[in-house]
């Protein structure tokens, strides 16, 4: 076998990752989303000109991973963070990462206005069905019947209400361009989400407005589930509730 | 040359002569005259205007355009300030340079419309969580609106922290002749912190969020060290009459135009009466507040409240002289003849 | 011949990369590392095809593809 250093590296650590050993739990979903996310930017070739916007959630340390500039934000107030940041710096290029909580419950208002003002940045937002990062709650986005620590019984509508769809309801705004959901749970569909999130950036690169990523995700630990449990868990119920795909497309207008 | 304006009109000008270069806000009266006349001026100097959802969006787009290093400023009354506090605790923890406003009206809750001064504790005694100050203005006239405001982005900036203009709904409504004193800031300094894409040098992170072992801790020890560095040199007060004053007055805001009138109205009814003006509400002036304090000298502390700053006043004072209270909130002003009936 | 390298003590041990090779080249070490976890390698050096698939399953970033350049 010839030595790895005589050989040819075709698949390896992006520039825009640092090279940390990431905070997240065995298996979770956050690690392959911020890959995607960094060669995407690398890609683009827009590094030196990034602004991320973090989050409250388990994400709240992408600073330690991404390797351009972040700030943090006031939990569910990325979109607003990144408002004030592009609309001051319309040459930077902005995103926000943020997870179902943040971006669709206490950050609701901000997520909404920011879309239907459309806004030129990019929200990547992480569905995995649960407040990961304080122990598993209930999420706006949980699942009827899931248990989750605030639904021992399952999510029950009468009670808890139902799950948001983020996508659908940000595509009745006039003020979106590009709204996208996909999954990472196995490869053919990290190729199609990575093709996503690199459309998206694009979009805010070509200042066509608001685009956002929903990236189904998952949570092992908090579903008390092995890594390859709960990526089954993701294929075979989960997208089941969160279909895939374009939800709405206005680049080409 | 003078112009007539609102003091919240005043203020607006300080603020674009000092270069401000975006401005978030949400409609609340009585400030309503800053949103209103920035989106016209605003957009027609090319600049940035923007009306949030809410004050919290509000306040985190100041945060947002802060970290990036240029001049961003919002506006509110009490209910609104409420709602930003959340943001301003966040900024003074990653140290961002910003600009509140807060016209204040009458409280708690919805209260009402009027002028007030009942939101002294919330701005000088931290507001948000965590252990915080920011830099409080507390201008008395649309005069000094306009000069508070032009000077609120240098110091904001020099020492890397949120300020905040404390004013009221009288001072913000009232129009006065104003004289546009101030220069064009045009070049501002340079900064080494801001994020403005890492070209040519490492990534850098804005954050309040420290967990590493004893990281908070060091945080939280640098931040008073710069709240101390701030009270040494940033205090400013007026004085007025306290030659020899018997009985001094202390009051800002639109309290201590009343109060010096009742001075004056006093000094002809041959009582030594002076005020003393804190310009910084925090820093709060305690050295030479309890310089003046002496056995056969009087405080009296007057307020749109029902005692705020007295407590302040009582604390420099430190139990060198008496400090009484005269005040009354939720629309009504303290009058002349009550100041002078009390001091009788 | 195509091959793998898993940083031993970067990874996790949460299997996603052996369950997406195609092959069934990757395995679970005896030893763990300074962070507890079994780590995975490539057992099967001649079966590896470089598809990448561990690569993009990897949540922690820790494998690279390398590939013959001659």
């Amino acid at each position: 076998m010839i030595h790895e250093n005589f050989m040819k590296k075709i698949l390896l650590k992006p520039e825009s990752l640092k090279n940390a050993v990431l905070s997240y739990c065995p298996g979770c979903g956050h690690g392959i989303i911020h890959r995607l996310v960094a060669e995407c930017i690398d890609e683009l070739g827009i590094r030196e000109k990034t602004i991320a916007v973090a989050p409250v959630g388990c994400a709240v340390f992408a600073y330690d991973y991404f390797n351009f500039d972040v700030t943090e934000a006031p939990h569910g107030r990325p979109p607003a963070v990144a408002t004030g940041i592009k609309r001051t710096n319309p040459d930077k290029f902005v995103f926000t990462y943020q997870g179902d909580g943040d971006i669709a419950a206490i950050g609701m208002a901000e997520t909404i206005h920011a879309a239907n003002r459309g806004e030129n940045i990019t929200i990547i937002f992480v569905n995995n069905a649960n407040y990961g990062m304080t122990g598993g709650q209930m999420a706006p986005t949980t699942l009827i019947g899931q248990v989750t620590a605030t639904t021992p019984f399952g999510r029950d509508p009468k009670r808890e209400g139902y799950p948001i769809k983020l996508c659908e309801l940000l595509s009745t705004l006039e003020g979106t361009t590009y709204l996208e959901r996909v999954a990472i749970y196995n490869p053919q569909n990290i190729i199609k989400a990575k093709k996503a999130i690199k459309k998206a950036f694009q979009c805010q690169i070509d200042g066509k407005g608001f685009s956002l990523v929903e990236v189904i995700s998952n949570c092992p630990v908090d579903w008390g589930m092995t890594p390859l449990d709960s990526i089954k868990w993701v294929e075979e119920t989960f997208i089941k509730s969160f279909p895939l795909g374009i939800v709405k497309d206005r680049i080409c207008y | 040359m003078k112009k007539l304006i609102k003091g919240n009109i005043a203020l607006c000008e300080g603020a674009i002569t000092a270069g401000l270069k975006s401005y978030f806000g949400y409609p609340i009266t009585p400030q309503n005259e800053i949103p209103a006349y920035l989106s016209r001026k605003m957009i027609e100097l090319g600049r940035v205007f923007v009306q949030a959802e809410s004050e919290i969006a509000a306040a985190n787009m100041v945060l947002g355009a802060a970290v990036t290093g240029v001049r961003a400023m919002t506006s509110s009354s009490s209910p609104g300030i409420s709602l930003k506090q959340e943001a301003i605790s966040y900024m003074a923890g990653m140290q961002l340079p910003a600009v509140i406003v807060n016209v204040q009206r009458g409280g708690p809750g919805l209260g009402n419309i009027a002028g007030s001064q009942s939101d002294y504790f919330q701005a000088v005694k931290g507001g948000g969580h965590g252990d915080y100050k920011i830099i409080v203005l507390a201008p008395n006239s649309a005069q000094e609106m306009y000069e508070t405001a032009y000077d609120a982005f240098d110091l904001a900036e020099k020492y890397r922290t949120p300020v905040m203009i404390l004013s009221d709904g009288i001072i913000g409504q009232m129009m006065e002749p104003v004289e546009f004193n101030r220069v064009d800031k045009k070049n501002l300094p340079e900064k080494d912190w801001t994020l403005n894409g890492c070209k040519g040098r490492e990534p850098r992170s804005i954050q309040s969020l420290l967990m590493k072992d004893g990281a908070l801790e060091k945080h939280n020890i640098k931040l008073q060290e710069k709240y101390k560095l701030i009270s040494e040199n940033e205090i400013k007060y007026e004085l007025y009459m306290i030659e020899e004053a018997e009985i001094i007055i202390t009051a800002y805001g639109i309290s201590s135009r009343i109060a010096k009138s009742a001075v004056k109205l006093a000094r002809k009814n041959g009582i030594k009466a002076g005020l003393f003006r804190p310009k910084t509400l925090w820093p709060f002036p305690c050295k030479i507040i309890n310089s003046l304090a002496k056995p056969n000298v009087k405080f009296l502390s007057v307020e749109l409240s029902h005692g705020q700053m007295v407590e302040d006043v009582k604390l420099a004072v430190n139990g060198k002289s008496n400090v009484e209270f005269l005040g009354k909130a939720g629309g009504g002003l303290v009058t002349e003849l009550e100041i002078l009936e009390k001091i009788q | 011949m195509p091959t793998i390298k898993i940083n031993s003590e970067k990874c996790k041990g949460c299997s996603l990369c052996v369950k997406a090779c195609p092959k069934q080249c990757i395995s679970f070490s005896k030893q763990f590392n300074k962070a507890g976890y079994y780590w995975t390698f490539l057992e099967k050096t001649d079966a590896c095809i470089g598809c990448g698939f561990c690569y993009m399953m990897c949540p922690d970033v820790c494998i690279e593809v390398y590939k013959d350049t001659l």
